[in-house]
């Protein structure tokens, strides 16, 4: 299966592994996104409380000294805050903007000015700010483009009545802030925690993106891809004449049932190539053993009449007459031998009457009842009770019962076994089933033709002008066989005519077109079941019997004939209807199961076969309630 | 047409023709013979032949082209088709189509002798109806054609359909007229099967000739007429109502009735 690595793009469980993977990746990338953007959030309001707590201690734990004036203690204490890593500076500016007290003595008496990043908060407006919210006060920058983030936080330092009232009065009583301290504490922490949870939840994303496509591909390659490919190839076996393979251990999910179906439709498709094709092979027999009766007779015929001549002539002489007589005898044996022949390949028509299909089999059993005896068979019957009386040849239907009951024993052994014998009544599709028994043309002239038979039937005959040629077709008269023949030795043109042969009158049903091919329908009267319409072209086979369409299901009886004897392995269930096939060497001539066939087909019945090795058999027989012709 | 022989036989076998010159030979028929259709068609139109016995399968057509060909010239000619192909469609299709007889290959010289000694029996009552009809004496009554409401197979059967379903089945009148006066009638039993086509009754003549009577439809027999048993002279007294044989239950009418002539037509 080369083609289906050509491109991994077009597998279909690829396709949907990558449909899951894009959308889990879309879902887990938009969750990483809004974790981080709230961690850090979190993390850097931490820092900013931390930082504003941190001034606030700062100017508590130096207001006294402040109140004293004692300005070493204050510059200790900034001081050895100061030195904590974290922190980068702590400093204090006085109300003109000039740094009094710093961690880092070289800022110290420097004047910062009031369009620095530190001040603009308050600053901003002509009239500085007295109050603001703590957001306000935070500042987050860098110092230099490359080195770590920093927070920076203002503390404004209010006046207050001790500050005013004091006895050093280092301040007027009408200034609200005397200056503020300026804690900048170093980010870099921070953003290596966030740094660090930001890899996590990529990494996160990434390893469950990559569990979920290899999981949910492992379950599609499992249930889906699996499934399809096997159903592929049993397609591709299928297509190229395999119809014995079946799909097998595919689970019941909906794929398992296609599989299920996919398997019953093999089978109905190689069931009724069989039909076909047997069929077939009886038509060739036939033909064979009328083309061999018909030069067995001339000569044969010579003999007969030459020997009962001399029969005639030689009345007095005893001695020859008596020789002659054998000769006469035998040849009248020869003729009786040939006709029976012919009858094989004819399998002659049936001579149908009503008769009970029950009564048949009861019939039948009493013929074998003493070998089911011998071989320990147990004979069950389920034989509906209500089954309508059918026009069947009962003798021929009874030899079928007779052979395929001895057929049963024989598979069933000496060991014993069960052989179990079911009628009832079924109603099945009459598509394919149904003949055209009589067609006229509109000036009632019949169109049926009994010198060109399909399948045995008398076809419809149809004469064709096409450019100046003018020949006869001739259609199939099973609704659904579609075996029309076209054959008139010219091409039939796009606006050949369609007539009937006596008068010439057209057959093509005017306004209406084959809704497949566009090309002009045929139209038959059936005389009283409305009319059969064929396409006229050779290339299309689309037909339609309104009146037998509508009439729905057509009823069969079934005859199940189900045995527990030894099975017929898959290589002799397809052969076993052929002529002189026989699985049981000298004892058989091949002819019983071929003749069943015939016999059923004469009375436009089927019969299906099932085995399994070790198993047993089952034949299914369908007959048709009403007989057609 | 003095010259011209009793019988043409057409067959493209050398030995069936030989055959049947020597066997008619035998009751003094002179014979003349055609090996295929195209010289059929030409020796009758060249002649008349009384009586012409006609293969079905030939080289380059079938009998049935001979026989139409007779049948558009209004050809007086009695034919008996034969053919090693025996099916009852030939046999039917053969009746219907104006033949007087099948019989099929191979044939013994009695079954051949008997056909063509009623050809010849036709040929004379026919001869004498037309003389009849030239001096336009009517009144003497050949054989009686059946009733209006009968089917036949040919000249040789009848068939009737009862209001039941049943049908019955007897012999045509000229059938008896062509052979001598009955002396046995062999027939089947009830419950037995007859086929179209098929001989179902064996009628053997005073002159010790055994004439087997094709049955116009299949089915099966519920009744036979005891009475022609007891009396076989009945049948010939009175052929199509009294003198019925068989009484059956057709299998297929409908499609068996499209080979039967109605005996309401002028067709003979």
């Amino acid at each position: 299966m080369n083609f289906l690595n050509k491109n991994i793009f077009k597998k279909i469980g690829f396709r949907l592994a990558f449909a899951v993977a894009f959308t889990s990746l879309s879902i887990i990338g938009v969750f990483a996104y809004f974790n981080v953007q709230n961690h850090s959030k979190s993390l850097l309001m931490e820092v900013e409380r931390h930082a504003n707590q941190l001034g606030e201690t700062v100017i508590s734990s130096t207001r006294f000294d402040m109140m004293l004036n004692q300005r070493d203690r204050i510059q200790q204490v900034i001081n050895s805050i100061g030195r904590q890593p974290q922190i980068r500076d702590v400093r204090i500016l006085n109300k003109v903007g000039e740094i009094i007290y710093s961690s880092d003595s070289t800022n110290i008496n420097r004047m910062v000015d009031k369009k620095a990043e530190s001040c603009y908060a308050c600053h901003s407006a002509n009239a500085p700010l007295e109050k603001i919210s703590i957001t306000e006060r935070t500042r987050i920058f860098r110092l230099a483009p490359d080195s770590n983030r920093v927070i920076g936080i203002i503390t404004p330092i209010y006046n207050e009545k001790s500050c005013w009232a004091a006895d050093c009065h280092a301040h007027p009583k009408d200034q609200k802030v005397l200056g503020v301290l300026d804690v900048t504490i170093s980010l870099a922490e921070v953003d290596d925690t966030i740094k660090k949870s930001e890899m996590e939840i990529v990494v996160f994303a990434i390893v469950a993106i990559l569990c979920v496509g290899l999981l949910i591909g492992f379950f599609i390659r499992r249930w889906v891809s699996q499934p399809v490919n096997q159903l592929l190839g049993a397609t591709n076996q299928i297509g190229m004449g395999n119809l014995n393979y079946s799909i097998t251990g595919m689970g019941d999910d909906e794929i398992g049932l296609l599989a299920l179906s996919f398997n019953n439709m093999t089978k109905k498709l190689s069931e009724a190539r069989m039909q076909l094709f047997q069929s077939d092979k009886m038509a060739s027999l036939g033909r064979l053993a009328a083309g061999v009766a018909h030069e067995i007779n001339n000569p044969l015929t010579g003999v007969l009449t030459y020997s009962s001549f001399l029969l005639k002539r030689t009345q007095d002489n005893p001695e020859f007459q008596n020789d002659l007589k054998v000769i006469v005898r035998e040849t009248l044996r020869c003729r009786e031998i040939v006709k029976s022949l012919l009858d094989f390949a004819r399998q002659t028509v049936p001579k149908k009457n009503n008769a009970d299909i029950n009564e048949i089999i009861e019939r039948s059993v009493v013929v074998i009842e003493n070998q089911l005896t011998l071989n320990k068979v147990k004979l069950v019957k389920e034989l509906d009770s209500h089954l309508p009386k059918i026009t069947v040849d009962a003798n021929q239907i009874q030899q079928v019962f007779i052979n395929l009951f001895v057929n049963a024993s024989d598979a069933i052994g000496e060991k014993g076994g069960t052989l179990a014998v079911t009628t009832h009544q079924i109603a099945l599709s009459p598509y394919g089933v149904v003949q055209v028994k009589k067609a006229i043309c509109t000036k009632r002239h019949n169109l049926l033709d009994s010198n060109f038979k399909i399948g045995g039937i008398p076809s419809l005959r149809v004469k064709v002008v096409s450019d100046g040629n003018e020949g006869f077709i001739h259609l199939d008269p099973v609704y659904g066989k579609h075996r029309n023949n076209f054959a008139t030795g010219f091409t039939i043109s796009q606006n050949a005519k369609f007539v009937c042969p006596d008068c010439d009158t057209s057959l093509v049903l005017s306004g209406k077109s084959c809704p497949d091919c566009d090309s002009p329908i045929l139209g038959f009267d059936t005389g009283g079941q409305g009319i059969y319409e064929v396409c006229s072209s050779p290339k299309n086979n689309w037909e339609k019997w309104e009146f037998v369409d509508s009439a729905g299901l057509s009823e069969y009886i079934e005859i199940i004939i189900k045995d527990s004897g030894s099975g017929i392995s898959q290589d002799d269930l397809s052969r076993i209807f052929e002529p002189f096939f026989t699985t049981k060497g000298q004892k058989g001539t091949g002819l019983g199961l071929a003749v069943i066939w015939g016999i059923i087909d004469n009375h436009n019945g089927t019969i299906n076969v099932e085995s399994e090795i070790g198993k047993g058999t089952t034949f299914i027989i369908r007959l048709p309630l009403t007989q057609q012709r | 047409m003095a010259h011209a022989a009793n019988i043409l036989v057409i067959d493209d076998e050398q030995v069936i023709v030989d055959a049947v010159v020597k066997i008619c030979g035998m009751e003094h028929y002179t014979v003349d013979y055609a090996a295929n259709v195209a010289l059929a068609v030409q020796k009758t139109n060249e002649h008349y032949y009384p009586i012409i016995i006609c293969d079905i399968m030939m080289p380059d057509g079938d009998g049935f082209q001979v026989l139409e060909s007779l049948n558009n010239r209004n050809s007086e000619s009695s034919v008996i088709m034969t053919t090693g192909y025996s099916t009852v469609e030939n046999a039917v299709n053969s009746l219907f189509k104006g033949a007087i007889d099948f019989i099929p290959k191979p044939f013994t010289i009695d079954e051949l002798l008997n056909s063509v000694y009623r050809a010849n029996k036709y040929q004379q009552i026919k001869a004498r109806q037309k003389k009849l009809l030239n001096t336009n004496a009517n009144n003497e009554l050949l054989y009686v054609n059946c009733p209006v409401w009968y089917s036949r197979l040919g000249y040789a059967s009848w068939m009737f359909e009862e209001r039941d379903g049943s049908v019955l089945i007897g012999v045509y009148d000229l059938f008896l007229k062509t052979i001598d006066s009955i002396s046995e009638i062999e027939l089947l039993e009830a419950e037995e099967e007859i086929m179209q086509g098929i001989s179902c009754v064996s009628i053997k003549s005073a002159d010790e000739r055994v004439h087997k009577l094709l049955a116009p439809l299949s089915g099966r027999i519920v009744a036979v007429n005891q009475k022609i048993a007891n009396d076989v002279h009945l049948v010939e007294k009175d052929p199509y109502f009294e003198g019925w044989m068989y009484r059956i239950i057709p299998t297929d009418i409908a499609y068996e009735k499209k080979h039967l002539i109605l005996c309401s037509s002028e067709l003979l």
